[in-house]
């Protein structure tokens, strides 16, 4: 009943013998237990997946109907045995749909978190942490200067910088599945209550998140001419767009992004960002602490990201720590870097 | 210090120069003395404290934090002061001080003091604030400002005319209270025409070729432009001399030997150059880098001075002094050829081996001026030609169209990248600093080290390079494949080769920059070090 023994790495991604299936697989596999939409998390070509019905909605919406041979779903906190072992799905906090993921084998508890935050979200259900012996987390925030401000004080600032220049459009980088929708509810809920212009790629997840019940306002996807058709307001399109032809129907727009590498200001420099906005859908650094130690584990495996830092710390913690050399994740929009 | 943090952060993420100086006139407007006098200084480099260096600050977070959790996060991050603001976690919380309050009270500071100081005031302060006051204090701040933005945005904000602003600039000392005090109408204009004080030069900007087409040569002068450094001399007989470096620096304690015994009365523009000893007139001007062995030095010492005599080698009068050295004449609104002539009469009344007068070159047209600058290649301490317009006054900062400087060509080689290494400020995440390499033999041998001449597109692919190619890391550095089959070639174009100790081949390009990346060439087709060698004869 070694860890190793439930859980491993192989190259087309994390395997789980006894219950023969894959945790977020990078190849087309038989079973496959899916944590959350994301493209690198989520891809095409599985015969069998597990995952929460949101998910499997996500994952519709954008790899089409083809996405997976048959799709099981699983509610928060439901149980399916798969082999010897039992998995439950426990909310992530990540996106709508995130989930992490229990597995309990012989007696043995190990979770894989997924990707996760513990910022309040107005758009999915709060991480919930899990006692368990072995907790797998990620680190993509996993330095100490990464310790972030409160959410709504970014979204202060957005609405502030609005109110400064009305006469310019603010068009903000946002990543279209999960901080789009996360920014636009954050906004609605600060009494924003104009028509948001968007980018065509994010308009269809936002569609879905009003069916699983997110309220996500006025919405309009932007036009050639909607710069001129209507006052200066607030744009919202994926980070790769933001200084491509697209914004440049916005004239001389206030470049916003979204983004928990905003904390960095050269990372914001680089990207020709006027407002940075550090709001990300990962745990900063505080929160990967806390969420080590909420779990009780005692062994912890870091996969993407800042994993030397994190495990320095497990070390002065006293935790028993190793990476796991996940290839093929990225973090927060590395995408669009 | 909570508004001239947002101040500085503000001016960092605004991409457009008129953006910057909108919150520039709005900053000077809202602000009071002498904190916005302080601002300024800060922006334009002009405040000088030296008591706190980068050591200080890493002991500071190394008490406070892991030192290898710092060390990975500053590896990160790639700036120290960003890197200490954002780990600093929160003491008690004490009063924030003031911008006025942290300047003055670190200049009255012993280093003792300040270590104690600096981590109360990081307590008192938010993220913002921790990062702008260690800015401050390690007076690096890289928020794109210019000192003449700085003065454009004091032009705008008083309604004076920046030129005017100019005349009076380096008379004061921060926080320049007369200056404010001038500037708001509360007080008359300063003077400072009689003082020794700097004046801001006047620059040239870089000749294109197709701006000859524009240009007659009948109304312009021709020089040598002289590979030396950029002084300007103030001389009277009552209190002396002082020496200033093209920013304003006062050098005159380095060079004791062209301040004491008085050789001029006014106020010239020249340059410094260093002469071969026992030998004298421009034919004795020697390499920048036998002057380079006497610059940056706080004192100098005699046989220091025996072994490399220097002199200037002048090319501009601003200030004229009559025959009794007491009553100056602002000359500088007068045309170059006027000037030119009072310069001529002023170096011929010296008469002093340590003022030399910069030649006017003979030509009819620009193909025969061309000519010449070919030839001067051969002169180690010329490097180009400069263009003077007869009709120019003498303008402080870089006014179009008057002056041009006519560099000799570049030299190309194609070299192999060995090493990188991150850059700061905007660049900090990406490899964005090439140490390069020419072959001896079978070995690549270090010759240079860039992190200019590329685009952010070139940028990009130089990162993914190192990246993807890296063998060896050596901290923040990283060695990347440099075989005769595999790494890569770039195309290093620069303005000359010193000989040097420091550098395993014995060479050093000078003014080294990244002209193209030749992905077309394997580095076994790169240059020999040999071709440097040549060049540095």
């Amino acid at each position: 009943m070694r860890p190793q023994d439930l859980l491993v790495l192989r190259p087309d991604g994390l395997c789980c013998p006894p219950g023969d299936f894959l945790i977020d697989p990078l190849r087309p596999a038989a079973r496959a237990v899916i944590t959350h939409g994301h493209s690198d998390h989520a891809r095409a070509g599985h015969d069998e997946v597990l995952c929460t019905a949101a998910t499997a909605a996500i994952m519709r919406a954008r790899l089409g109907e083809g996405a997976a041979g048959r799709f099981h779903t699983l509610d928060y906190g439901e149980t399916v045995r798969i082999g010897e072992v039992d998995v439950t799905l426990a909310p992530a906090g990540h996106v709508l749909g995130s989930a992490q993921v229990l597995l309990e084998w012989r007696g043995l508890r190990m979770v894989f978190s997924g990707d996760y935050k513990r910022d309040p979200d107005p758009t999915c259900a709060p991480f919930e942490p899990i006692r368990c012996h072995v907790f797998i987390t990620e680190a993509t925030f996993g330095l100490p200067v990464f310790r972030r401000p409160a959410p709504g004080d970014e979204i202060d600032r957005l609405r502030a910088s609005m109110a400064r220049a009305p006469q310019r459009w603010h068009v903000v980088g946002a990543y279209a599945l999960g901080k789009a929708q996360r920014l636009i509810a954050e906004l609605r809920a600060a009494g924003e209550d104009r028509a948001i212009l968007m980018h065509g790629a994010a308009m269809k997840i936002c569609a879905l998140y009003e069916e699983f019940g997110v309220r996500l306002g006025a919405l309009e996807p932007a036009r050639a001419d909607s710069a001129k058709s209507s006052a200066p307001g607030l744009a919202l399109c994926p980070p790769s767009a933001l200084q491509d032809r697209w914004s440049q129907k916005f004239g001389d727009p206030v470049r916003g992004m979204a983004s928990g590498w905003m904390q960095i200001k050269g990372r914001a420099r680089q990207r020709g960002v006027e407002l940075p906005l550090i709001l990300s859908d990962h745990a900063d650094w505080t929160q990967l602490q806390q969420t080590i130690l909420d779990t009780g584990a005692e062994e912890i495996w870091i996969t993407h990201g800042q994993e030397d830092a994190l495990m320095r710390w497990c070390d002065l913690r006293g935790l028993a720590a190793r990476p796991l050399n996940l290839a093929g994740y990225e973090g927060e929009e590395e995408a669009a870097e | 210090m909570k508004a001239f943090a947002r101040l500085l952060e503000d001016l960092l993420y605004q991409p457009a120069r008129n953006g910057k100086l909108a919150l520039l006139v709005d900053y000077l407007a809202a602000t009071p003395d002498p904190d916005r006098g302080y601002a300024l200084a800060a922006l334009c480099s002009d405040l000088v404290l030296d008591e706190v260096k980068p050591a200080l600050l890493r002991g500071l977070i190394e008490q406070r934090a892991d030192p290898i959790l710092f060390r990975l996060s500053y590896d990160f991050v790639g700036d120290l002061s960003e890197t200490i603001a954002l780990m600093w976690e929160a003491g008690e919380a004490a009063e924030a001080p003031g911008l006025a309050q942290v300047v003055e009270t670190l200049r009255a500071l012993s280093k003792a003091e300040a270590r104690r100081l600096i981590p109360l005031w990081l307590d008192a302060l938010d993220g913002t604030g921790r990062w702008a006051l260690l800015k401050l204090v390690t007076g690096a701040l890289r928020v794109g400002v210019s000192t003449g933005l700085a003065k454009q945005a004091l032009a705008q904000w008083s309604g004076v005319a920046q030129t005017e602003i100019e005349e009076v600039w380096h008379g004061f000392a921060p926080p320049y209270l007369p200056l404010f005090a001038w500037l708001s109408g509360a007080a008359a204009r300063p003077s400072a025409n009689d003082a020794l004080c700097f004046h801001s030069p006047m620059l040239a900007q870089p000749i294109d070729d197709t701006d000859f087409a524009k240009l007659a040569p009948t109304d312009f002068c021709a020089e040598w432009k002289w590979d030396g450094v950029r002084v300007q001399l103030k001389g009277r007989a009552d209190v002396g001399a002082r020496l200033f470096s093209r920013s304003g620096d006062d050098i005159s304690a380095a060079f004791p030997d062209l301040v004491d015994p008085l050789l001029f009365h006014g106020g010239l523009d020249g340059e410094l150059v260093a002469l071969e000893p026992g030998e004298s007139g421009l034919e004795a001007v020697a390499s920048f880098s036998t002057l380079q062995q006497r610059l940056n030095r706080k004192t100098v010492s005699a046989a220091m001075m025996a072994r490399i005599p220097v002199a200037i080698v002048a090319y501009d009068l601003l200030f004229a002094a009559d025959s009794s050295g007491e009553h100056w004449t602002d000359i500088r609104p007068l045309p170059f050829q006027e000037r030119r002539a009072l310069l001529e009469q002023a170096v011929a009344r010296a008469n002093d081996p340590r003022l030399l007068l910069s030649p006017l070159l003979d030509y009819r047209d620009w193909e025969s001026l061309a000519a010449q600058r070919a030839v001067s290649a051969q002169h180690p301490s010329v490097e180009g030609v400069m263009l003077k317009r007869k009709a120019s006054p003498y303008l402080a900062g870089r006014p179009k169209g008057e002056w041009f400087k006519w560099k000799r060509d570049a030299h190309l080689l194609d070299c192999v990248m060995m090493y990188a290494q991150r850059g700061h400020g905007k660049r900090a995440s990406l490899y964005s600093d090439y140490t390069f390499g020419l072959w001896s033999g079978d070995m690549l041998l270090p010759v240079g080290k860039s992190y200019f001449g590329f685009t952010d597109a070139e940028l990009a692919q130089l990162d993914r390079f190192v990246r993807q190619n890296t063998t060896q890391r050596f901290g923040p550095v990283r060695e990347v494949v440099h075989s005769r089959d595999d790494g890569l070639v770039l195309e290093i174009a620069f303005e000359g080769v010193q000989v040097s100790a420091r550098h395993k081949s014995g060479y050093a390009m000078r003014f080294p920059r990244i002209n193209r990346i030749r992905r077309d060439k394997k580095p076994g087709e790169a240059d020999l070090l040999e071709s440097l060698a040549k060049l540095a004869r």
